[in-house]
């Protein structure tokens, strides 16, 4: 029989405000553990919790993103359940009312645009982290993340692939950043996926039974679980078995996703209204002011690249893949770089050194002026662009201006005539045997021969003129 | 009629992590079974033209600003904890999950 994949996601990003969501401790993830802890966050008894301002703006911000109506009328609730990363025994979330409900983002696959529908986006609070390295008997816990701003991302269950997931989780992500509401990053735990995933005949409407696979440390990964889950459940159901409804980890080594809680009681979190915090109400004004405010997202500034910079529909859509790189990219344009030699030299040289050291845009030593300092090298001919991949691997390296290493290390091109002619007639004089061959009209003679040139000027010489003065010097032979 | 048997008072003291004796469990069915019949009291006024109450407080819109104030020093924060290492908070060790 054949099957098809049905798969929904949540996703739980931390928000990058200052302070915690319902109190005033700093949400710094490097701090020491419980220092950033107060009565609030430590669910001690009659404290008062007020819900951060910067939160409810953010949430907007994401769910007039991601297409969504925002609730002029929103309320917190108490989500109660027992377990050692909450100390007040309740998550205060939002259940019935959230502030976002019903949008969409649209994803690309192979040309086709796809919309993914959004059933909501809510506020909640994070919970404290729980810490397994402290002794056999015990469990530490760190109320630093406990109340740090939570937004939960749903979609609705309109997800056909593996791959559809992945390019949902990538668009997020891209959407959130340039949102500037998180840094979403996977490994400090400030983005996290779980999909929920099920199979079904093909052309059947019902949903079979669906399990949720959790804590998966990468995009990557979920892909991996989700087509690993396809392969599996379709063998229950092949074997006449049945899928059980349960959590699921992903062992990434393995490759494999396992049962995750086996006797875990049923899921009854007796939500109800969370009687310290009062009404969020957005009203039309406050949703527009927030509308205005939103930054330039990733589809409308792919297509000014496209407009203002020439650039191809692929090369804008590398570009503005990330805020970063996009803006990095504009960077360089603004330091006086042309925009199609920038966008080569950062999608592809600068691309693989950072693919190669496994290092951030954010983190790389090359500015964006030094960058366009090196290509302004290129463009004035003091440097070919074979020997400027050197120097931006050295640049890269040490973080120094492109001049003081093209001086120090004397990679100045030599576009001097008479020293290039000079040489010429030496390299031709070498090579009897090849002038013969070229002469013979085997052009590869004339490749080789230019070779020999580079060689001698140890990849310096301006390779224009070096062609120039090597067929000038045949012909003369 | 009971409205609760005490399969459901099992039930939501497990939830609340309690554990009842008999007498405590029969007399818990008697006071439960009354409240929901006090709720079936309520139910027979007609609302059918007023609007549901959502919340119990007549405010909204009350919030911080997005400002770092002081916290507690860890000391004093791991001062009323049943146990600590002086960085972290100790419980017995969790098991299942994560
Ligand atoms: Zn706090």
């Amino acid at each position: 029989m054949e099957y098809e994949v049905v798969v929904g996601m949540e996703v739980h990003v931390e928000i990058d405000t200052k302070s915690k969501v319902f109190c005033a401790c700093s949400t710094n993830f490097h701090a020491p553990p419980n220092t950033n802890v107060c009565p609030i966050c430590l669910g001690m008894p009659g404290v008062l919790p007020v819900l951060n301002r910067g939160m409810v703006e953010a949430t907007v911000a994401v769910g007039l993103a991601l297409n969504c109506t925002i609730s002029r009328w929103s309320k917190m609730d108490r989500k109660n359940y027992f377990y050692p990363d909450l100390a007040k025994n309740y998550q205060i979330s939002q259940y019935d009312l959230p502030l976002c409900h019903d949008g969409w983002m649209e994803i690309n696959l192979d040309g086709t645009t796809k919309r993914i529908g959004i059933t909501r986006a809510h506020m909640e609070e994070d919970t404290a982290r729980n810490v397994h390295t402290i002794g056999v008997a015990e469990s530490g816990v760190d109320f630093n993340r406990c109340g740090v701003p939570l937004l939960e991302i749903v979609t609705e269950p309109d997800i056909r692939s593996a791959q559809e997931a992945f390019e949902y989780l990538t668009r997020l992500k891209q959407l959130l950043q340039y949102l500037n509401v998180s840094d979403c990053n996977m490994e400090e735990g400030s983005l996290r996926a779980e999909a929920n995933i099920s199979i079904r005949p093909v052309g059947t409407e019902k949903f079979g039974v669906k399990t949720e696979v959790k804590n998966v440390a990468s995009f990557s990964g979920v892909q991996k679980a989700i087509d690993y889950e396809i392969v599996r459940q379709r063998q229950v159901l092949e074997e006449g078995g049945t899928v059980v409804q349960e959590t699921r980890g992903w062992d990434a080594a393995k490759g494999v996703t396992f049962s995750q809680r086996s006797k875990e009681s049923a899921h009854d979190y007796r939500y109800f209204p969370e009687p310290d915090l009062v009404p969020v109400i957005v009203d039309e004004a406050w949703e527009k002011r927030i509308r205005e405010s939103l930054p330039e997202l990733p589809r409308a500034r792919k297509q000014r690249f496209q407009d203002s910079y020439s650039l191809k529909p692929y090369d804008a859509g590398v570009l503005t893949a990330s805020k970063a790189m996009a803006d990095y990219f504009e960077a360089v344009v603004t330091a006086g770089a042309q925009p199609k030699p920038a966008a080569n030299w950062i999608m592809v040289e600068l691309q693989a050194l950072l693919t190669e050291h496994k290092q951030e845009l954010e983190d790389c030593k090359v500015t964006s002026a030094s960058l366009a300092a090196m290509i302004g090298l290129i463009d004035d001919g003091t440097i070919s662009g074979k020997i400027a991949k050197d120097v931006l691997i050295e640049m890269f390296d040490s973080g120094r201006d492109p001049k003081a290493i093209v001086t120090e290390k004397g990679l100045v091109q030599i576009s001097d005539t008479a020293e290039l002619e000079q040489i010429a007639r030496d390299v031709l004089a070498a090579n009897a045997g090849p002038v013969a061959d070229f002469k013979a009209g085997k052009e590869k003679a004339f490749g080789f021969l230019v070779g020999q040139m580079m060689k001698a000027t140890k990849g310096k010489g301006n390779p224009k003129i070096v062609n120039d003065i090597l067929r000038n010097a045949l012909s003369r032979v | 009629m009971a409205k609760i048997t005490k399969e459901d008072v099992e039930y939501v003291a497990g939830l609340a992590q309690l554990s009842l004796d008999e007498a405590a469990r029969e007399r818990l069915v008697g006071e439960m079974s009354n409240i929901l019949s006090y709720m079936d009291k309520l139910n027979e006024l007609d609302t059918s033209g007023i609007e549901p109450m959502m919340h119990v407080l007549d405010i909204s819109n009350v919030y911080r600003d997005d400002v770092v104030g002081p916290s507690l020093d860890r000391e004093t924060a791991l001062m009323n904890a049943p146990k600590s290492d002086g960085e972290y908070f100790l419980v017995p060790r969790i098991l299942d999950q994560e």
